[in-house]
């Protein structure tokens, strides 16, 4: 131990570790943990151990779920549910609360039992996770609160199962478990094999503020217990976790009704540009890849930089890199602790030798003994080497020059993901314009990982859908008004004719399909017969191909803005009310008069289906928007031939998406009569896109192609399959039911909800320090 | 540490900060973040709190100074902590870094500090405000310096900042550089005053090429004085500075460090945007009266067991 004055010479910072006697205690209490069910702990199983990463001590044993725990943990939640759901929102809202309260003032507790489970820094549990658990609890209490009013017509889903990950083990539980409750369902939490401890310490504050038996159930365990949550008798699965095993979940969830939200995996890029304040980019850095051991799924760990400043920018980022303090993960000075368990840190090691192998350098990034690795970033990094699209999930960024903003656009979203970007820039003009582009749900412009309960969060592509968080986050945890089915009629079989057969009287007519702006002969040739007598092109998976195609290259229709597709929907209805006798005489007064209608519907809507800026922390503008999904795949019912396809087309556009759609299979008629009013309506080319055929068939292309961001399926028999075929971009699928088209709930925010994708884009502000005049602080 | 010469300063050089951009939210956040990453405890604390006493320009600055007055601050000054506190440790021969004051105490903060090896640090200049003509400012600066002032603490025109007329700011610190001949200078810049970060950075710059030994943030007279925030981006203006030309300049926040706590979070941001150079007297000083007292109870704690109070520890 150096005196006092030889430390004066060196002047280090010396241990200053946290004291953790309170959480031994607790573990050697239990030593065992069972699941947490109905309300109780059910005696320890078989078990598992849970390690403290930095030292591999064992920490406790863990009971591996087996399928009939999982199958008992949902019972119970199921038999709570319908009187938590039927409780005042007032007396849920007392319980979250309550639970905010209880966790509160167990924050030293629960941080240091979260660094000792997962080795993240002391300072980070204490500072980052546990006071945004108790924000994410008390802001839900609020949504609990206010529900009937806010959310009018809305019911919960049922019975929850989540699946969280080990890199913010509690956070994420309060990001599952607060909306869901506070909407009136109940649980079944299942938390990552390496990181079950401080779940289990929840479960003991459900259980001291009284929280009804079976609200909150935990079952631990592996990737088995996963399985048997997402197999089990729940009416909906949320999952945390790589992109790998979420394709799994939808897969797996494909023949079933549940609701699916999926947080997954990202690459997200980190965007400094020229005018960028390179000192604040740098700490942007140390939020983010060198944040818990850059094991977060939103972390900036593609790092693109303008080549004007890309000489300084890394000599700040080395320096700065070169002050980061490895150690114990309760010492009060660590940067940088723990990797959750040697076989990521193998991962992670594994990952930075393949990028080195393939043409990058490395710089910092060692990997220390235990569980450590150094921070670091590769150098010289190129959309070809395999880290550029790699997840390291570790604190190791790669970084890359750019020149100008529409190249720092194109490899920013050269990914297949998109769930994070940090954009720095000292311009709001170049700032908002590139957070625009850029496809992520959630956009930080000068700052990183920034978090609140009231600002939703997740991703667009493959890193998943759904979002957690605020008002959006809530219409995730909850169904919108019961609609009722109308069976389809089941098409004749399709039988292909030679193109082109004539058929009744007058000219002969030969139907096209309709593929950016113009007709276009089905790539095979063929046609079939419609059941109102005509012949009607047949359209195969390369026609699919060249729809999505020519949707693509509507991008400007999204430009245009609100007001500018609203006049464009009008006009439709227009010129659909002109030629109003015509297509009546075809297709019914009734439906031509309803499709009018709901053109003018969404015309209303197109400049008013708004974002939000939310109440987040004093001085960040927050706003929540949203976004077209690009190109979406629509098969319509084989049913209602003009109002179904109307009813479904007009929100997908009015909201800026370009649309493939299938029209109804027995009868598409009315679908190419529709074009032909597009085509004197200024309606842009490719805008859409009309592919007449099998349905199930087409739908499945679609559903598979990557380029298509979103699929409606409307029916039930094969949802399954399309939802299948969607595992590839693991894009949304909204599947359901035929119903009445003409009644006024087949319009509507419910159709608009599902057209859109949340951006959740931060923006700090305040042009003074603290003290001199700003509000900002 | 190397040996440190005295910073020569350069020609005005503009390019070097006129592309400056500072985002002042991040800022804040790195201000705020920096004290709660480290944490220094036990005997670590203690020698970190002396080290903060051996920065601090004991400072008395007021309309009714004395020189019986300023001879009591010289003699806390050559004896800042108890001496059996002192002991107890195996510390000895502990002073402050300086005692600061006005040019007409000069000579009796002098004689008060003898032989002690206490420099003693005059402000001039027209300090606070600034605004006498030139000849007249420079004429207290020589005259201080004739008294026998080791260090001269400069305050800069500010209208020279918030009008960007950098040529004038330059020249007017050139020539106090000069009037100061074998005093070191430290520049003021009146950080409450300039309001912007960037304001504050390029006025840095300028005053680190017209020759400061230090950069100092306030005179404690404006409406805010030391801030983290301020002090970091004058600390990255050092780094950048001494990336430039390889000179080291010194930094001395004044005016809002009150505690121990305060003291601590202050040299937190020096060891971790500047380095361990940062931490010497040489390059770092505190402008503080009451801070002295907090320091001293904390280290009776230290020593003792208890918590101290003022009336049983030497006053100023």
């Amino acid at each position: 131990m150096p005196t006092v004055s030889e430390i004066m010479e060196t002047m280090d910072y010396g241990p200053s570790v946290e004291d953790a006697g309170a959480v031994r205690d607790w573990l050697t209490a239990h030593e065992k943990f069972g699941h947490f069910v109905d309300g109780g702990f059910t005696a320890p199983g078989r078990t598992f151990a849970s390690r403290d990463p930095s030292t591999g001590e064992l920490l406790a044993e863990v009971t591996q779920g087996s399928a009939d725990d999982v199958a008992a943990a949902v019972k119970a939640a199921r038999r709570a549910q319908p009187k938590w759901a039927g409780l005042p929102g007032h007396t849920r809202a007392q319980y979250l609360y309550a639970i905010a309260r209880s966790i509160q003032k167990r924050e030293r507790f629960l941080s240091v039992l979260e660094s000792l489970d997962n080795g993240k820094p002391i300072r980070e549990s204490r500072d980052a996770d546990i006071p945004l658990v108790v924000r994410h609890f008390y802001h839900h209490a609020g949504w609990a609160e206010i529900m009937a009013d806010e959310f009018t017509g809305h019911a919960p889903i049922g019975v929850a199962g989540q699946i969280i990950p080990w890199n913010f083990p509690l956070l994420m539980l309060a990001w599952k478990i607060a909306p869901a409750i506070a909407a009136g369902n109940t649980v079944v939490l299942k938390p990552a094999e390496y990181t079950s401890l401080s779940a289990l310490a929840f479960a003991e504050i459900c259980q001291e503020v009284g929280l009804p038996k079976g609200v909150v159930n935990i079952v631990t365990g592996d990737g088995e217990t996963g399985a048997a949550l997402v197999a089990s008798d729940v009416d909906k699965i949320a999952f945390t976790g790589s992109t790998e095993v979420g394709r799994a979940i939808r897969a797996a969830t494909a023949g079933t009704e549940k609701r699916l939200t999926l947080e997954l995996g990202g690459k997200s890029p980190f965007i400094v540009m020229e005018d960028a304040d390179l000192d604040a980019a740098v700490e942007g850095v140390v939020d983010s890849i060198w944040f818990n051991q850059g094991q977060v799924c939103c972390a900036g760990s593609r790092i693109l930089v303008a080549e004007a400043v890309a000489d300084r920018f890394e000599a700040l980022l080395q320096r700065r890199m070169n002050t980061l303090r490895l150690g114990p993960p309760l010492d009060k000075s660590t940067d940088i602790g723990a990797i959750v368990d040697p076989v990521h840190k193998d991962r992670i090691t594994g990952i930075i030798r393949q990028a080195v192998e393939a043409g990058a350098d490395l710089i910092g990034g060692q990997a220390a003994e235990t569980c450590y690795v150094a921070p670091g970033y590769l150098r010289e990094v190129s959309p070809a080497n395999p880290v550029w699209s790699k997840e390291i999930f570790g604190p190791i960024a790669t970084l890359t020059s750019f020149r100008t903003a529409d190249e720092a656009i194109n490899l920013a979203n050269n990914t297949r993901y998109g769930l994070a970007a940090q954009i720095w820039s000292e311009s709001a003009t170049v700032a908002t314009d590139l957070a625009a582009q850029v496809k992520a749900g959630v956009v930080w412009i000068n700052g990183a990982n920034m978090f609140d309960a009231a600002a939703p969060f997740g991703g667009m592509r493959e890193s998943g859908f759904g979002r957690e968080g605020g008002r959006v986050g809530m219409l995730d945890y909850l169904s919108g008004p019961k609609i009722r089915p109308v069976k389809e009629p089941t098409p004749a079989t399709l039988q292909a004719a030679p193109d082109g057969a004539a058929h009744g009287g007058g000219i002969d007519r030969t139907e096209k399909l309709y593929i950016g702006g113009a007709q276009k002969r089905p790539d095979g040739g063929a046609s079939y017969r419609a059941a109102s007598g005509d012949l009607v092109p047949l359209g195969n998976r390369k026609d699919i191909r060249n729809a999505v195609e020519a949707a693509k290259k509507a991008g400007k229709w999204a430009a245009m803005g609100g007001h500018g597709r609203a006049q464009v929907l009008y006009f439709i209805a227009e010129n659909l009310s002109q030629r109003r006798d015509d297509l009546a005489k075809k297709h019914g007064a009734k439906a031509v008069d309803a499709a009018i209608a709901r053109f003018f519907h969404y015309a209303a809507w197109a400049d008013k289906f708004d974002g939000l800026n939310v109440q987040t922390r004093p001085g960040h503008l927050v706003n929540v928007i949203p976004e077209p999904f690009g190109v979406i795949g629509i098969a319509c019912p084989n049913d209602a031939p003009l109002l179904g396809l109307v009813s479904l087309i007009a929100p997908a556009i009015a909201m800026g998406n370009a649309v493939v759609a299938i029209p109804a299979e027995g009868d598409p008629v009315a679908a190419f009569d529709l074009a032909q009013v597009f085509d004197t309506s200024d309606l842009p080319g490719g805008v859409v896109n009309i592919v007449s055929g099998p349905k199930l068939e087409l739908a499945q292309v679609l559903a598979g192609h990557d380029d298509v961001a979103a699929m409606w399926f409307c029916g039930t028999a094969g949802a399954e399959a399309v939802k299948l075929a969607s595992t590839g971009n693991l894009k949304p699928v909204w599947a359901f039911a035929n119903r009445d088209w003409t009644k006024p709930d087949a319009q509507g925010r419910g159709f608009l909800n599902h057209a859109v994708q949340w951006k959740t884009v931060w923006l700090p502000y305040g042009a003074l320090p603290a003290g001199t005049g700003s509000v900002a602080y | 540490m190397p040996e440190l010469t005295s910073n020569p300063g350069t020609a005005l050089t503009p390019e070097w900060f006129d592309q400056i951009r500072i985002n002042t939210p991040a800022v804040e956040r790195r201000a705020a973040s920096l004290p709660a990453r480290r944490s220094i405890k036990k005997d670590y604390q203690a020698a970190w709190v002396l080290n903060a006493v051996r920065c601090i320009d004991l400072t008395t600055l007021a309309g009714d100074d004395t020189e019986d007055r300023v001879a009591r601050l010289c003699a806390k000054a050559r004896q800042p902590i108890a001496p059996e506190l002192l002991a107890a440790m195996g510390i000895e021969g502990l002073t402050t870094g300086a005692v600061c004051v006005y040019p007409t105490m000069v000579a009796a903060a002098k004689r008060a500090l003898g032989n002690s090896g206490v420099p003693v640090a005059s402000v001039a200049t027209g300090f606070p405000a600034g605004l006498m003509p030139l000849d007249l400012r420079l004429a207290e600066i020589r005259y201080a310096v004739d008294q026998g002032a080791d260090e001269i603490d400069i305050v800069i025109t500010r209208a020279h900042v918030l009008q960007a007329n950098w040529a004038a700011l330059y020249d007017e610190i050139r020539a106090m550089r000069e009037a100061c001949g074998p005093a070191k200078m430290k520049a003021i810049l009146a950080t409450g005053d300039l309001k912007s970060l960037e304001n504050v950075a390029r006025a840095s710059h300028v005053a680190m090429q017209a020759g400061a030994d230090w950069i100092k943030t306030s005179t404690g007279k404006e409406g805010v004085n030391a801030t983290l925030p301020v002090s970091l981006v004058m600390c990255r203006a050092i780094r950048d500075y001494r990336d430039r030309t390889g000179h080291r300049v010194g930094f001395k926040p004044a005016g809002g460090l009150k505690t121990a706590k305060d003291a601590i979070a202050w040299q937190v941001l020096m060891r971790e945007e500047l380095g361990r150079d940062w931490l010497d007297p040489r390059l770092f000083r505190i402008g503080a009266s009451s801070l002295l007292g907090d320091l001293e109870r904390q280290i009776s704690h230290h020593v003792t067991g208890r918590y101290g109070a003022a009336h049983r520890l030497t006053m100023a």
